[in-house]
């Protein structure tokens, strides 16, 4: 039982992050049906941006306050990868608006590559280490332990997942993105510049992404150039989940993605008699990716939408 | 009066076929101007390259004395051209007057930070935003569908919707694509009442119609277009009855 709560517990908090990261290829998808795998990449740059400016302030002082040193880590990284991800659609993704969709894919891919290049030429090939700088205070629930890092990061990203709802459903700007996704035709003849709402689609999401790649090096205690890659498939596999292109079923399949990663990694040697180790957790990403498109493509949330030829 | 629209000699190819060819019009500030024409005489066509969605390949389109052709659509909207469509194109998923509220997009201004600082200025731009949304819902006598999805309207209220929303942009020519396509008498009546309060109002229309009784009760001066060409222009009494007109088009609907 108390492996259950614990499983439960670690699989809530790595879930609201994969929701996070799921988030911004579910709004992008959700407008240009093009599935951003440079989105990782956005979510790597994130961690390193702030790891380095989190690195700068401690060799200045390193007797300043942990928390307002990551929150001005947190705050460099979020308008560096805005204005990365402006810069990946202006740059890779708007000239092929028009191309057949396999074109931008492949460049998502590319610009994917590109990115990790550069990280690894920026920062080097060896994992960064995030300081131990946060108060880690152990609590105990039901017989299991939660952190202080795991609720702050678990409410923090509820609050920014409800930023978010209530940013596209209540905001001019978030009926400008609601009705492109519907028909970009329609919503440029009424009056909507969706060259700006796609730019702004992509620069919200990257917002995200930067929020969740901090929180995720400060949980796991380290950042890599190559971490983005694992993190990007399991949140598209997390918005594949919940239905591509929803983004309450980004919300969800992250959340779920991550409970069933946990209670896997739990119990994958009990139930494989010691056979499996928790270090195959990753697997279960994969084996419900793969269940959710033979029995369901179009996710939980999502609608079903006619094959086209 | 002053010309509000005028179309210069403007043509269009698509590959070989001329689907516009040479065509000229002015439409005047106030009036009711009718464009008719049987099945594939260019009218879409020509709403299309006025509204920006296909370039020209030939000659101009002003709207009062500005060049619109071959700009982008939401610019087009912005100098005050709106639209509705032959096909009924409401955004289907979002309530009436959300689809209304984006008809407001052009003339309001919150951007990315607007949306997440939600600062005073912002909020008391969508006040407003809404409550002009909910007058003209009220214009369109959809006064308490506000809340219920567009999809879910019936079919002559998603017509009425469309021109809420076009509405919404502040057009100074309103341009319906078969605005009573599919309507009974009864329904054709009250639109006809609504495009006259309209132009009570000052809006210059643009119609497309196939219904030749509503165009020659409506509208003060008809141009009739036949394989992308005009063939004829003026008062409705005196289109129908050139000679050239009823070969094209009219000659069957009168034999009918």
């Amino acid at each position: 039982m108390d492996i259950f709560v614990q499983q439960l517990i670690n699989g809530l908090v790595l879930g609201s992050i994969y929701a996070l990261v799921a988030l911004g290829y579910t709004m992008v998808y959700g407008i240009l049906e093009l599935i951003n795998f440079a989105h990782g990449e956005v979510t790597m740059m994130g961690a390193m941006v702030a790891l380095t400016v989190i690195g700068l302030l401690l060799g200045l002082n390193p007797e300043l306050s942990g928390l307002l040193v990551v929150l001005a880590g947190v705050l460099v990284a979020i308008p560096a990868c805005m204005l990365l991800a402006f810069t990946i659609e202006r740059v890779a993704y708007r000239p092929l608006r028009r191309a057949p969709r396999l074109a931008p894919l492949i460049t998502a891919i590319g610009v994917s590559i590109v990115l990790q290049n550069a990280a690894m030429l920026i920062w080097g090939r060896q994992y960064v280490s995030f300081p131990q700088i946060l108060p880690q205070q152990t609590y105990e629930v039901l017989g299991a332990h939660i952190t202080s890092l795991q609720i702050f990061i678990v409410l923090l990203c509820m609050a920014v997942m409800a930023g978010l709802w209530l940013l596209v459903q209540k905001t001019r700007l978030g009926r400008a993105m609601r009705a492109t996704a519907q028909s970009k035709e329609v919503a440029m003849l009424m009056g909507v510049d969706i060259d700006r709402v796609i730019s702004a689609t992509f620069v919200i999401g990257a917002a995200l992404a930067a929020i969740a790649g901090v929180m995720v090096s400060a949980y796991y205690g380290l950042a890599h150039y190559y971490m983005g890659f694992m993190l990007g498939l399991k949140a598209f596999s997390a918005a594949v989940l919940g239905g591509i292109g929803n983004i309450a079923g980004a919300m969800l399949g992250g959340l779920l993605l991550g409970v069933i990663e946990a209670l896997g990694a739990g119990y994958i040697g009990d139930l494989t008699g010691g056979f499996l180790g928790s270090h195959y957790q990753d697997v279960f990403a994969f084996f419900v990716l793969i269940l959710v498109l033979v029995f369901r493509p179009s996710g939980l949330l999502g609608e079903r939408v006619a094959t086209r030829a | 009066m002053a010309t509000l629209l005028n179309v210069n000699g403007v043509s269009k190819r698509f590959g070989g076929i001329h689907a516009l060819d040479e065509v000229t019009l002015a439409v005047q500030e106030g009036e009711i101007y009718g464009l008719i024409g049987p099945n594939g005489a260019g009218k879409t066509t020509l709403f299309n390259c006025m509204t920006g969605l296909y370039s020209v390949s030939r000659g101009e389109i002003l709207l009062d004395g500005r060049p619109i052709h071959n700009r982008k659509p939401h610019v087009i909207v912005e100098l005050g051209f709106a639209r509705t469509f032959q096909n009924i194109r409401l955004f289907a998923n979002m309530t009436a007057l959300e689809n209304v509220l984006v008809g407001r997009h052009v003339r309001t201004h919150a951007g990315v930070f607007g949306a997440v600082l939600r600062d005073a200025g912002t909020r008391a731009e969508e006040a407003a935003s809404r409550e002009r949304a909910r007058a003209l819902l009220d214009f369109v006598g959809l006064a308490n569908k506000g809340r219920t999805l567009a999809g879910h309207l019936a079919y002559g209220e998603q017509r009425r919707l469309e021109i809420a929303r076009a509405l919404a942009t502040e057009p100074r020519l309103l341009a319906l694509d078969e605005p009573v396509a599919g309507m009974n008498p009864a329904e054709r009546r009250q639109m006809a009442e609504l495009f006259q309060r309209l132009r009570a109002q000052g809006l210059t229309l643009l119609l497309i119609e196939h219904d030749v009784k509503l165009v020659m009760g409506l509208c003060d001066r008809v141009a009739v277009l036949d394989y992308g060409r005009k063939i004829a222009e003026g008062a409705p009494n005196a289109v129908r009855q050139d000679p050239t007109v009823i070969a094209a088009y009219l000659g069957t609907e009168a034999a009918a």
